[in-house]
C-alpha cells in the first residue's frame, strides 16, 4: 500500500515547548505525523518496519506515525491480564477507559483485565503529543489494529496447540477456544503470557464489525474513578524521591524585565535553605516547598522595565498593525462578483481578549539526574518532546531520558508548554539532587501560553432570496482553525493574519499558544454571531436562515436533532425569549448548540438557563465518556463567554488569582443536555474540544435575543453588557 | 522556632516538629506525606485543599498548623475504610464526577461538611455549599448528583472518625 499522507486541515497548529517566556517553536504537525489510509473508511495507519524498538528505546516511529507492531501496543502477563501502551495522556479526558474499551473489545478480554500505561516514554511508542481532539480519532485506531493482529496471532498459535484449523477456532474472555467444543481452549497466558509475540501474520486481519461490539458503544464508568476520590491518584507534585528539593524561582514583575541584581543573602540565612543561581535563574531550594517559596520572597531583586507597552485597551490596534504572515486559508469564487449578486451587504468586527488555561493542577516536574541517566515527571501533555527537549538542555543520549507523565490534573493546550520542566532540569543539574518544580497559581498566571486576543473583520452580503452570497473573512492572529465557513457560500474567500494562536516575535507581550479549540472558539464566536446578524437582516429567524444556507445533510441532521431536544421555536431576533444557536464542524465533528439566557438589563449578568448539544462525532466509544467531555466543554465554556479575561499592562500580568479570574462556578451552572447523534459507520471523530468551541457564539446569541444587543467581544462581561445596552 | 504540634490526622494520633506558622497543607503534604490535599490558589479561593477540621470545612493552604494543635483533621485518605469506598466516594464514582480529578478530594471533603450539617440537601443547597470548590474540567453537573445520590444512602455515623 502506498502511503498517503493527509494534510492537516489546519496550518498553524503550533504548540509553544519551553523557552523562559513559553514562546511556541513553531512545531507543525506536518512535521510531526505522517498518517496513512486504508480502505472500509475506517483511518489507520502504520509505519513501515517493526517497532519492537518502540517500547525499549521509545523512539520508534518518532515523525513517521505509530509503530506496526502489536508488541509496542500490549503485553500479555503470565497471570492473563493484559496492559495496554499509550503515549497519550490521562489529563481528565477520560482516554484511559476508552483505550482500555478498544484494548478490551478486539482482543476479546475482559475490561477489567485491561491496565492501561500511558505518557511513559521507556515503555509506550512515540507520540507528537495529546492535543486537538485526536487520542481516540489518531491513536484508537492503531490501537485497534495492533489488538486485532495479536488476536490473529493467539488464534494462530492456539491452532497449533489445539490441533484444530484457525478457522474451526473462536476467542472469548482471554482464550482460544473450539467453536464446536467450547471446552477445548487455550488461554492467552497459556500461549504468550509474559513473552513477546514473536508470530507475525503476512496480512493485517481485519478489526471487527461494530455489530459484533460487545465493550465499546456502552456507557462506561471511568477507570480512574476510585483512584481520584481516594486521593490515590498520583499527580506529578505527588511524586517524593529520597533527597528531593523543591524549588521557588525569583521571579520577574514583567514580560522582558531582565534581571538587573539580585541581593540574595537574606534568603540564605533560612535554615536548610541553598539559594542557586545559574544566568538568570535564582531559586532557592529547600525541603520544604512552603519554607523555598517564603524564602524566594526574601531576595532583595531588581529588575529592568519591561519594553512592552500593550494593556487590554490597544492591543486590537496592535494586533491589527503586527500582520507579518498571511495565509489565505480558503478561496473560491469571486469576492467582486459575490458582491455584485449581493443586495444586502453585513459588515462587523469581532474581538476576542486573552483567556488562560488557569488548570486546576498548576505546572509541575520533578528531575532526578543520575549519571548519564535522567528521569522527569511532569504534568505535560507532550512527553516525547520533553524527552528530547531535556535530553538536548543536559547533553544526554534520548533514550537515557525517561518521561513520565502521571495522572495529569488538566492541560486545555497550556500543557504542551514545559517551561517548569526546564527549570526542574537545571536545578536539578546544579543542586545534584532531584528537584521538585511546583508553579503557584501566581506564577501559572504569569507563564501561562494565553489564548490570543485577536480581532474578525466580516464582510458578507445576502441576495435577495437571503442566500449568502459573499463572504470575506479575515482573522487576526487567533489561527485558523474552524474559520472556514460551513454553509454553501459561492464567493468566499477566509485570510489569516499573523502567525497564529502560537504568535511570533512582537505580536503578544507574553506567550500564547492553543487552548482547548484552538482558533476555532474565537473564530466560530465571530462567524457564527455574524450569521445571526445576517439572518437579522435577512428578517429570517436564526435557525431557517441556517437550514437555509447549509447543503451538508450530515449538518443538516445535526442541527435538526438539537433542534428537537430544544424544543422552542426560534423567531426573528431579538425575540425577547433568550434563545441562541450556533453550529461548526470541528476537525470532522459536527456539532449544534442550543442555548437559552436571562439578562438582568440593571447589572448587565447573563445568567445561562439551559444549554442542548448535539454531537456527531462518529463511532463512540465510550458514551458515557463522550457526555462528560461535552458537558465540561459546555460548563468550562460558560468562563470565556462571560467573565475570564487576563487583565495585563507593560508586560505585567495583573490576573494572578482565581480572584480577578473568574472561572464557572456551580451557581452558573444551566441546565444541560446532551445528544450523541448516532453514527457509527464514521470512524471515531475528536471529542474533547469540539463543544467548547460553539459556546462564545451561542450565548453571544442568546444575549442578542433576549435584549437585542450585539455583543462583539469576549468575553461579554456585565460590565459590557451595560456600557452596551446604555449605547443602544 | 519549631515547635511538636499534635493532632489526630484520619483518626490517628500525630506529633509534628515544625515551625507553627507553616501552612496545614504543606506539613500534610510534605511532613506527613498525605498528597491527596492539593494547593491550588494558596488564597482560599479554590477549594482543592478543603479539609475538615473538627468535622468543619477549612481550607487547609490558609490555616496555620498550630491551629489544628488536639484537633481532629479528616482528608481525603480517611474516608475509605478497609479498602471499601465511602457512599459518597462511590457516588462521584457512579456518577463521572470527576475528570481530570486534581479538585475532587476538596470537592469530596467539602461535600462531605455538607452532609455532616444538612444529610438530605437540595440541589440549590449543594450547588450553594460548593460555591468555593472550583472544577476547571467543567463535572459541576455530576457532582450535584453524586452528592445528591449520597445523601441518600449516606449514615453520618461514619463522622465518628475519632472512634476508627
Amino acid at each position: 500500500m502506498t502511503p498517503v499522507r493527509i494534510k492537516p486541515r489546519i496550518k498553524d497548529d503550533e504548540y509553544a515547548m519551553s523557552g523562559p517566556d513559553g514562546r511556541g517553536d513553531e512545531m507543525s504537525l506536518e512535521r510531526r505525523e505522517f498518517l496513512k489510509l486504508a480502505g472500509g473508511g475506517l483511518v489507520v495507519f502504520f509505519a513501515a518496519g517493526d517497532g519492537l524498538d518502540a517500547q525499549e528505546g521509545g523512539q520508534r516511529g518518532q515523525g513517521q506515525g505509530y509503530p506496526d507492531d502489536p508488541n509496542a501496543y500490549l503485553k500479555v502477563g503470565t497471570d492473563g491480564r493484559v496492559t495496554g501502551f499509550s503515549g497519550k495522556v490521562e489529563l481528565g479526558q477520560g482516554t484511559l477507559t476508552a483505550l482500555q474499551m478498544m484494548l478490551a473489545e478486539e482482543l476479546d478480554v475482559p475490561l477489567a483485565s485491561v491496565d492501561m500505561i500511558m505518557g511513559d516514554t521507556a515503555v509506550c511508542p512515540y507520540d507528537g503529543g495529546t492535543f486537538g481532539s485526536r487520542s481516540i480519532k489518531y491513536f484508537g485506531p492503531a490501537l485497534r489494529q495492533a489488538a486485532a493482529e495479536a488476536r490473529g496471532i493467539l488464534v494462530r498459535l492456539a491452532s497449533t496447540k489445539l490441533g484444530a484449523p484457525e478457522d474451526a477456532l473462536a476467542t472469548k474472555d482471554g482464550a482460544v477456544y473450539v467453536l464446536k467444543s467450547p471446552s477445548k481452549k487455550a488461554t492467552y497466558a497459556d500461549l504468550i503470557g509474559g513473552k513477546k509475540i514473536e508470530v507475525r501474520l503476512d496480512k493485517k486481519p481485519p478489526i471487527k464489525p461494530i455489530a459484533a461490539h460487545t465493550v465499546t458503544g456502552k456507557p462506561t464508568l471511568r477507570s480512574d474513578g476510585p483512584a481520584k476520590v481516594t486521593g490515590e491518584a498520583k499527580f506529578s507534585g505527588d511524586i517524593r524521591l529520597p533527597g528531593m528539593l523543591y524549588a521557588a524561582v525569583l521571579r520577574p514583575p514583567a514580560h522582558g524585565a531582565k534581571l538587573k541584581s539580585a541581593d540574595t543573602s537574606a534568603a540564605e540565612k533560612v535554615p536548610g535553605a541553598r539559594v542557586v543561581r545559574d544566568g538568570d535563574l535564582v531559586a532557592v531550594l529547600h525541603a520544604k516547598p512552603d519554607v523555598a517559596a517564603e524564602a524566594v520572597t526574601l531576595i532583595k531583586a531588581e529588575f529592568e522595565p519591561s519594553p512592552s507597552t500593550l494593556d487590554n485597551g490597544n492591543i486590537f490596534p496592535h494586533l491589527k498593525e503586527v500582520t507579518a504572515r498571511t495565509d489565505v486559508v480558503i478561496e473560491s469564487g469571486n469576492l467582486d462578483e459575490g458582491a455584485k449578486l449581493a443586495t444586502k451587504i453585513v459588515e462587523k468586527s469581532y474581538f476576542a481578549q486573552y483567556v488562560a488555561h488557569a488548570p486546576s493542577e498548576p505546572h509541575t516536574a520533578v528531575v532526578r539526574i543520575d549519571g548519564d541517566k535522567a528521569e522527569v515527571w511532569a504534568s505535560t501533555q507532550s512527553p516525547f518532546r520533553v524527552q528530547q527537549e531535556i535530553a538536548k538542555l543536559l547533553g544526554l543520549d534520548v533514550p537515557n531520558v525517561r518521561v513520565r507523565a502521571p495522572f495529569v490534573g488538566g492541560g486545555f493546550g497550556g500543557k504542551n508548554a514545559g517551561a517548569q520542566i526546564v527549570e526542574a532540569a537545571r536545578l536539578a543539574k546544579i543542586a545534584g539532587k532531584p528537584v521538585q518544580v511546583a508553579w503557584s497559581r501566581k506564577e501559572e498566571f504569569f507563564y501561562d501560553t494565553f489564548r490570543p486576543a485577536a480581532t474578525y473583520d466580516i464582510r458578507s452580503g445576502l441576495d435577495a432570496q437571503n442566500r449568502i452570497v459573499l463572504w470575506d473573512y479575515k482573522n487576526y492572529h487567533a489561527g485558523s482553525r474552524s474559520s472556514q465557513p460551513v454553509y454553501d457560500i459561492p464567493h468566499k474567500r477566509v485570510t489569516g493574519y499573523g502567525g497564529g494562536f502560537g504568535g511570533a516575535e512582537g505580536v503578544h507581550p507574553f506567550g500564547t499558544g492553543a487552548w482547548r479549540g484552538p482558533g476555532s472558539n474565537t473564530n466560530i464566536f465571530a462567524t457564527e454571531s455574524h450569521i445571526d446578524l445576517m439572518a437579522e437582516t435577512a428578517g429570517m429567524d436564526p435557525l431557517s436562515f441556517r437550514l437555509a444556507n447549509l447543503t451538508d445533510a450530515r449538518m443538516k441532521k445535526v442541527v435538526q436533532a438539537a433542534a428537537d431536544k430544544f424544543g422552542h421555536t426560534f423567531a426573528k431576533a431579538p425575540s425577547g425569549h433568550g434563545y441562541g444557536i450556533a453550529i461548526t464542524d470541528y476537525l470532522g465533528t459536527y456539532l449544534a448548540t442550543m442555548a437559552e439566557v436571562a439578562v438582568d438589563k440593571a447589572s448587565g449578568h447573563v445568567q445561562v438557563l439551559r444549554v442542548i448539544c448535539a454531537q456527531d462525532t462518529g463511532e463512540v466509544i465510550n458514551p458515557e465518556g463522550a457526555r462528560m467531555q461535552i458537558e465540561g466543554c459546555i460548563t468550562m465554556g460558560l468562563g470565556y463567554c462571560l467573565t475570564e479575561e487576563i487583565r495585563f499592562k507593560d508586560g505585567a500580568v495583573l490576573t494572578e488569582n482565581y480572584d480577578t479570574y473568574e472561572l464557572p462556578r456551580m451557581s452558573w451552572l444551566p441546565k444541560i443536555e446532551v445528544v450523541l447523534v448516532d453514527n457509527p459507520d464514521l470512524a471515531p471523530q475528536g471529542c474533547g474540544e469540539p463543544a467548547i468551541t460553539v459556546m462564545g457564539a451561542v450565548v453571544a446569541n442568546a444575549v442578542n435575543d433576549a435584549i437585542g444587543v450585539r455583543m462583539d467581544m469576549l468575553p461579554m462581561t456585565a460590565a459590557r453588557i451595560k456600557e452596551a445596552l446604555a449605547k443602544k | 522556632m519549631d515547635k511538636t504540634i499534635r493532632f489526630k490526622l484520619n483518626g490517628k494520633e500525630v506529633a509534628v516538629e515544625t515551625s507553627p506558622e507553616r501552612m496545614l497543607l504543606w506539613v500534610l503534604r510534605t511532613d506527613l506525606e498525605h498528597t491527596g490535599t492539593k494547593y491550588g490558589c494558596g488564597e482560599g479561593y479554590c477549594g482543592f485543599c478543603t479539609v475538615l477540621v473538627d468535622s468543619k470545612p477549612e481550607r487547609s493552604c490558609s490555616l496555620p498548623v498550630s491551629k489544628v494543635e488536639g484537633k481532629s483533621v479528616l482528608t481525603i485518605e480517611g474516608l475509605s475504610k478497609g479498602g471499601r469506598l465511602h457512599p459518597l466516594q462511590q457516588a462521584f464514582v457512579d456518577n463521572g464526577a470527576l475528570q481530570c480529578g486534581y479538585c475532587t478530594p476538596g470537592m469530596i471533603m467539602e461535600s462531605y461538611a455538607l452532609l455532616m450539617r444538612k444529610p438530605n440537601p437540595t440541589e440549590a443547597e449543594i450547588a450553594d455549599a460548593l460555591e468555593g470548590n472550583i472544577c476547571r474540567c467543567g463535572t459541576h453537573k455530576r457532582v450535584i448528583a453524586a452528592v445528591r445520590q449520597a445523601s441518600g444512602a449516606l449514615k453520618m455515623k461514619v463522622v465518628d472518625h475519632d472512634a476508627r
